[in-house]
């Protein structure tokens, strides 16, 4: 097999898996419905019968009791990879992970770091019924010593998932749903990438388009649409909220002068108010607008049959842009 | 007949195949209706006197450690002690069922089993005292950090223990919780994950009777705490927590167990703690002095320096060691705590991540330069 291929999302994932397994003994999996079935997703397909039942392992369901047993696992010298079938499935271990796989490191002044990655599928746009499309990344990004990312892209969902696998702090792998059946090029050759680097993946000089996960096609599409209006707008793919890549960031919307940031989560308190916040804390004096955010409104996740109402699109990420400030 | 008995063990009309594999047979796993007493009876003459004299001077420095580190709450040295003052016995008894190889994942209240695994005494009290989270090395002495929030070091003792198993190493894991934790959802997740996993673990549940406040007929209905393990498919065993050399044999029994492929075993022991919660609780508002003095006449340490005596095992000069090792200890602790702790204010951002990040190197250097400006005034 040639190192490049066409692959979609939930191939990649499944591929860095297999990868990291290969090269790691250490490397476990576990969660609910993650061996024989090889996750509702698919994204553990075939590895069970690869590695062996014991390093993929089908756990009782218990979210709190997977994640506490990895913990107990790592402490023991494993690389444990939990699967949370899904966000809101996730809530049970919450305690495990702020109070435990968060804190252990620091808890223990550096004798128990805990290198566990915790795979969430997570956010909306594909019909799920209640308490299957939350997105819960500000609940993550706001509790220390956690990192959290999200990749956008098939080749991204490989390289991050090698480097959250492979990183000695605990990671809150979001995987984008919607996003698993979206098809690109993936050569597992390329280096893996530290986490936190954001990487435009558009240039333009009218306004950025702040992003990650889920939203980032929504933003390229109206990208695409904004040039009929004369804006050449950028997109900037954020990949990690924890670390936070400032300076990426900082550069693109001081060279543009103006920035929306757009996720599909709730707006109050999520994560677009902490990164308009850093973005005009830093680049007050370049910003001709005020930092704009276009996120989910502040409700429950909606039923699926009204949830394209409330998930950001490409009219309403246009619309704020039209408020940059265009006349001053 | 047992009550579980009418469950089907092979397919019969309505009962579909599949991955189902009922217990056929549950009585093995049930506790015994009383508790497992040594004190007292014909069995103890069989015990190693060494170990029941170890057992013995362990109740007499782990008595006096309670009494001091109380006493350095009273003079503010110490932010907090929850005392396991009468509940030595099961301190005593789960510190040394311990091998080396072994873990130990203890709970808040568990100071004296850390110490008598091998902590350091004054490191042991770091959480308490408020100058560090755990001030031990976990793994020096295979003593996971004390655990406050409630039961949920058991799934980590259970994963640990299942790892080790893998690994095919020898070693046990011991998780110690009281019986307001057995309400938690962690402990019936970290029982059931024991249980299916068959993981070397064994759980020592210290029933002192209150959750706090609440009195064990409003925490459980169950007969017994120890009656939990059997629908989870593992044994129960129910203890006297006061009969130290009870809590051992059970506590080693169980070990054993575990370390020879045997499963998982919760083991209850019944205690009682003859102090408040911690030092900021009033045990009076929720209990009479007539059920803590009953409680008095079956102290650990009265029972068994009674029995080592009446066995003719202890005599005065032992005694007087054991008191004076304990004073010993209690005068380092006094001496230790009227120290101020050297504290170092940058090591606030040391082990949060392996590398820190960006943004917490730049609150690192805000801090560094409030010091500086600080010591400059």
């Amino acid at each position: 097999m040639t190192p490049t291929r066409t692959v979609t999302m939930a191939q990649a994932l499944n591929t860095a898996l297999r990868d990291a397994m290969r090269e790691d003994a250490s490397v476990h999996l576990l969660g609910e419905d993650v061996g024989r079935l090889g996750g509702v997703f698919r994204i553990t397909d075939g590895l069970a019968a690869e590695f062996g039942e014991q390093r993929c392992l089908d756990t009782p369901l218990a979210e709190a009791g997977i994640l506490g047993t990895a913990i107990g696992m790592a402490m023991y010298g494993l690389r444990p990879v939990v699967e949370m079938q899904f966000d809101a499935f996730a809530y049970p271990a919450m305690e495990q992970l702020v109070s435990h796989v968060a804190k252990m490191r620091n808890r223990t002044a550096g004798k128990l770091p805990l290198p566990i990655t915790v795979r969430i599928p997570y956010g909306g746009g594909i019909g799920g019924v209640e308490h299957h499309s939350d997105s819960s990344e500000a609940y993550y990004a706001a509790t220390p010593g956690l990192h959290v990312v999200t990749p956008a892209t098939a080749a991204d969902a490989y390289g991050l998932l090698r480097a959250s696998i492979a990183s000695d702090d605990p990671v809150v792998f979001l995987e984008p749903k919607r996003l698993y059946w979206s098809k690109a090029d993936l050569d597992t050759t390329s280096a893996v990438e530290p986490i936190g680097r954001a990487v435009l993946r558009r240039p333009g000089r009218s306004a950025v388009l702040i992003t990650y996960g889920p939203s980032l096609p929504v933003c390229l599409e109206a990208a695409e649409a904004a040039v009929a209006e004369g804006w050449d707008l950028a997109v900037l793919d954020l990949r990690s909220l924890v670390p936070f890549d400032d300076a990426t960031v900082e550069n693109v919307v001081r060279s543009v002068g103006r920035a929306v940031v757009v996720h599909e989560s709730t707006g109050f308190g999520g994560t677009g108010a902490e990164i308009a916040a850093r973005v005009s804390e830093r680049c007050f004096h370049h910003l001709a607008a005020p930092v704009l955010r276009v996120t989910g409104f502040d409700i429950p996740y909606p039923a699926p049959m009204l949830e394209h109402h409330h998930l950001p699109g490409v009219d309403r990420i246009l619309d704020a842009v039209a408020k940059l400030q265009w006349e001053d | 007949m047992t009550m579980l008995e009418h469950r089907p063990t092979s397919p019969v009309p309505g009962w579909l195949p599949g991955a189902t594999a009922p217990r056929t047979d549950p009585a093995p796993l049930l506790p015994d209706p009383s508790p497992v007493r040594m004190l007292g009876t014909d069995e103890l003459k069989d015990q190693d006197p060494a170990l029941l004299l170890d057992l013995y001077r362990r109740l007499v420095v782990g008595r006096r450690y309670n009494q001091q580190a109380t006493t350095l709450t009273k003079q503010g040295r110490l932010a907090v002690y929850p005392s396991s003052t009468g509940q030595e016995a099961c301190e005593v008894a789960a510190a040394t069922v311990l091998r080396p190889g072994d873990w130990l994942f203890p709970s808040y209240r568990d100071t004296l089993a850390v110490v008598g695994r091998g902590v350091d005494p004054l490191e042991a009290l770091t959480l308490l005292r408020g100058n560090a989270h755990t001030g031990y090395d976990p793994l020096a002495t295979r003593t996971a950090p004390l655990c406050t929030p409630l039961a949920t070091q058991a799934p980590h003792a259970v994963g640990l223990a299942h790892a080790a198993r893998l690994a095919g190493d020898p070693v046990v894991a011991l998780a110690m919780m009281g019986d307001g934790g057995t309400s938690e959802g962690d402990f019936h997740e970290a029982l059931n994950f024991a249980a299916v996993l068959n993981a070397p673990v064994v759980f020592l549940v210290q029933n002192n009777g209150y959750a706090i406040s609440v009195p064990l007929a409003k925490q459980s209905a169950a007969p017994t705490l120890a009656h939990k393990a059997v629908g989870y498919g593992m044994r129960g065993r129910l203890v006297d927590g006061n009969d130290v050399v009870a809590v051992h044999q059970v506590l080693a029994e169980a070990m054993e167990q575990a370390r020879t492929g045997g499963g998982p075993t919760l083991v209850e022991a019944l205690t009682y703690r003859l102090e408040a919660h911690t030092n900021a609780d009033d045990a009076t508002r929720y209990r009479g002095s007539d059920e803590v003095t009953a409680w008095q006449e079956h102290d650990p340490l009265v029972l068994m320096e009674r029995r080592l005596r009446a066995m003719d095992l202890l005599d005065d000069a032992t005694a007087a060691e054991a008191s004076e090792a304990a004073e010993t200890l209690a005068a380092r602790m006094r001496a230790e705590f009227h120290a101020e702790p050297v504290l170092d204010p940058m090591s606030l951002f040391q082990h949060v991540y392996a590398h820190p990040t960006p943004q917490l190197l730049e609150q690192q250097h805000q801090l560094a330069a409030e010091l500086a400006a600080e010591a400059e005034r």
